[in-house]
């Protein structure tokens, strides 16, 4: 092994044999980052108006609510003291990047609760007036006891939904910019300490939930057996195409400018890239998870590539670049650890299946969301238009007749 | 009681009921939030005065300026003092407070140990190192009790904080266990205790300090290489040290100004 700073044995400093943050911290802001690429994509629609990407606009929207439910499971699970989380609401520490988070990513979920209820309130109507027994009063608590529905309210709705989902943008990119921030700003760590950390992770984070709703509209398109949507697949490819270029072009960026600068943190951080994360940055992250998807994502983008072989290569590449940012996201935070702050010497990271940071919470985590996608999925219409059946002219919704 | 006429229209009207409920929902949130915050803080604040520390906030100038000195030179790795840090504190095994590291340079590169933290000392170097030494040092580490520290900068809930007198302090009634503290620390002090599941560090034995005894490192180190005192006072050694401006601190390029001063600090370690 290269040791840094002509250490001539691995020397950790006592207290750093161990990584500190694992693999939750590794899914922490892989999760995060689906919500701020999912988020994106339903704006497309909600505040781009770009037409082809509605039927996915309302399903980009729940996913980016799911992925939001469980953003803060694995800080909670990594927690010494779980049960003093609320303390980061109730005794923030505002010159504190995490404490500051609590608050960007609580108020983000409220924003996109509050959009999607608003999107979805006139189902919710709908089902309370069509609807008896246990499930009516599930339907009523939605729609908060308004029971009618007219067209002044949908144009009301439709107004306010259109102004979160336009604050939602730079929230959702100022909440994964943050996610970056929480990394970037620990000088202590060479790897982590970049000024482009936030700006890659943002890039990032547009890729991985970009793609993740492109793999899952696939996935259920053909588990529906419902036909694909070609146009809307060649398009998604090829926004994803672009800003997966320019993610991968500051990431590139990043590292040649630390190289070049040769400071003190370059002579730790050449032996870590020869050495520990040789293997999942090097090859992983810039080769392998990169270059395909880059080629096979630019084919679809830049041929006439139509059909079956243009759903292959998007699918291949879309589950390629999901595979990049975890890929990622594992580099950032496990790797930042591996150099010891005794700057002579690599910390062993060691994985574990079973404890409580382990592999198996990773995947029950990472699962959790498209379990909750799932149980939605059957009492909201998500996929496609949202179709409200026709009322008459003269009765707003929920009126009896006369 | 029946309501009359006038008092159902004032109630019924379910438009602005609503609006008035929700109103009020609202404006009832935010109170009880702002009162919850400040409720909190207010905690904190009377748990600090009870530890002694705000007043000398309050009153601006505090009554000590402590701070450390290491002579490098006179440090002969006895390990004295990662043992008396251990039983003093309770650390738990393989995680320290305070250790030491051996530092030998010799033609061909820097050779670090530090077993077991020095909690026994050192074992002889085989002989290939020993030839080509060109020099060698025990550095004595612990927490560095910064004036801009880090990790109090990144705790999320203010458990780590800093007293008027130069501690850098964990109250152990609000740590989350997180963890940032222990990224931020360009130094290695700080580690997740592994029974309370929270930060852990050198306090320079605060309890005993504010008793007027020395930190334990301090009192066994047979060399006289730990020194601590008040720079307040002009008369102490390391108030003498510190006006002499021959010490150095380690990791100069963190900018985290420590109050642990070495003197005869080589340049290899850091």
């Amino acid at each position: 092994m290269i040791l840094p700073n002509e250490a001539m044995v691995n020397y950790v400093f006592p207290n750093n044999f161990q990584v500190v943050w694992s693999l939750m911290i590794v899914i922490y802001p892989f999760i995060t980052g689906l919500i701020a690429g999912a988020f994106a994509v339903s704006a497309l629609y909600h505040v781009f108006k770009m037409k082809e990407f509605k039927p996915i606009a309302n399903f980009s929207l729940i996913m980016a609510f799911c992925f939001g439910l469980f953003a803060g499971l694995p800080l909670l699970v990594h927690l010494g003291q779980p049960q003093r989380a609320f303390l980061i609401y109730l005794t923030p520490h505002l010159s504190s990047a995490m404490s500051v988070f609590g608050y960007v990513y609580g108020g983000y979920m409220v924003l996109l609760t509050i959009e999607i209820w608003l999107i979805y309130r006139s189902y919710f109507i709908h089902q309370v007036n069509r609807t008896k027994g246990p499930m009516w009063l599930v339907w009523y608590v939605l729609t908060l006891g308004v029971t009618t529905y007219n067209p002044d309210s949908a144009r009301i709705d439709q107004k306010l939904s259109n102004i979160l989902s336009g604050i939602g943008i730079p929230w959702a990119f100022f909440l994964h910019g943050y996610v970056g921030f929480i990394f970037g700003s620990v000088k202590a760590i060479p790897w982590w300490a970049a000024e482009l950390m936030p700006v890659i992770f943002l890039t990032s984070a547009m890729v991985s939930g970009m793609a993740m709703i492109l793999v899952v509209y696939i996935f259920l398109a053909w588990r529906r057996n419902e036909p694909y949507d070609y146009i809307l697949i060649k398009k998604f490819s090829g926004f994803l195409w672009g800003i997966f270029l320019l993610d991968w072009a500051l990431e590139i960026l990043e590292l040649f400018h630390v190289s070049y600068l040769r400071g003190y943190e370059w002579a730790e951080i050449k032996p870590l890239l020869a050495g520990p994360l040789f293997g999942s940055f090097v090859v992983g992250q810039i080769l392998v998870f990169s270059v395909v998807p880059a080629l096979l994502l630019g084919v679809v983008t830049v041929t006439r590539i139509d059909g079956r072989k243009m759903l292959y290569l998007a699918s291949i590449g879309s589950i390629g670049l999901i595979l990049q940012v975890l890929f990622m996201r594992f580099n950032v935070v496990i790797g930042g650890q591996l150099i010891s702050k005794s700057g002579r010497g690599f910390v062993e990271f060691h994985w574990e299946f079973f404890g409580k940071e382990g592999i198996l919470s990773a995947l029950a985590i990472l699962a959790a969301p498209f379990v909750v996608y799932y149980v939605i999925s059957r009492f909201i219409p998500i996929m496609g238009d949202l179709v409200i059946p026709e009322e008459s002219e003269d009765r707003p919704m929920g009126q009896p007749e006369a | 009681m029946p309501k009359s006429h006038e008092e159902r229209e004032s109630i019924e009207p379910a438009a602005d009921s609503r609006r008035e409920f929700l109103i009020h929902l609202l404006t009832g949130t935010a109170s009880a939030t702002v009162l919850l915050v400040y409720g909190a803080g207010a905690f904190s604040g009377a748990q600090a005065r009870q530890e002694g520390y705000s007043e000398h906030a309050r009153d601006g100038e505090p009554d000590h300026d402590y701070a450390y000195v290491v002579d490098v030179a006179k440090c002969i790795g006895c390990g004295n003092c990662v043992r008396a840090c251990k039983l003093e504190n309770s650390v738990p095994d393989k995680l320290f407070r305070t250790w030491v590291e051996r530092y030998v340079l010799t033609n061909v590169g820097i050779h670090i140990d530090s077993p077991d933290g020095a909690i026994k000392g050192f074992e002889e170097l085989n002989a290939e190192i020993r030839n080509n030494s060109r020099r060698s040092h025990t550095v004595p580490k612990m927490c560095n009790h910064c004036r801009t520290p880090p990790c109090v900068q990144v705790c999320p809930v203010g458990a780590t904080f800093q007293s008027p007198e130069g501690f850098v302090l964990i109250d152990y009634n609000h740590c989350i266990g997180c963890g940032y503290c222990v990224q931020a620390c360009p130094y290695g002090a700080r580690f997740i205790n592994p029974d309370k599941h929270m930060a852990d560090k050198c306090t320079w034995c605060y309890h005993r300090v504010k008793r007027g005894k020395l930190p334990a490192c301090v009192t066994v180190c047979p060399t006289r290489t730990r020194l601590f005192g008040d720079l307040n006072d002009p008369e102490s050694e390391v108030a003498k040290i510190f006006d002499a401006d021959k010490w150095m601190i380690l990791r100069p390029e963190m900018d985290t100004e420590p109050f642990c001063f070495y003197v005869g600090l080589p340049r290899e370690a850091r």
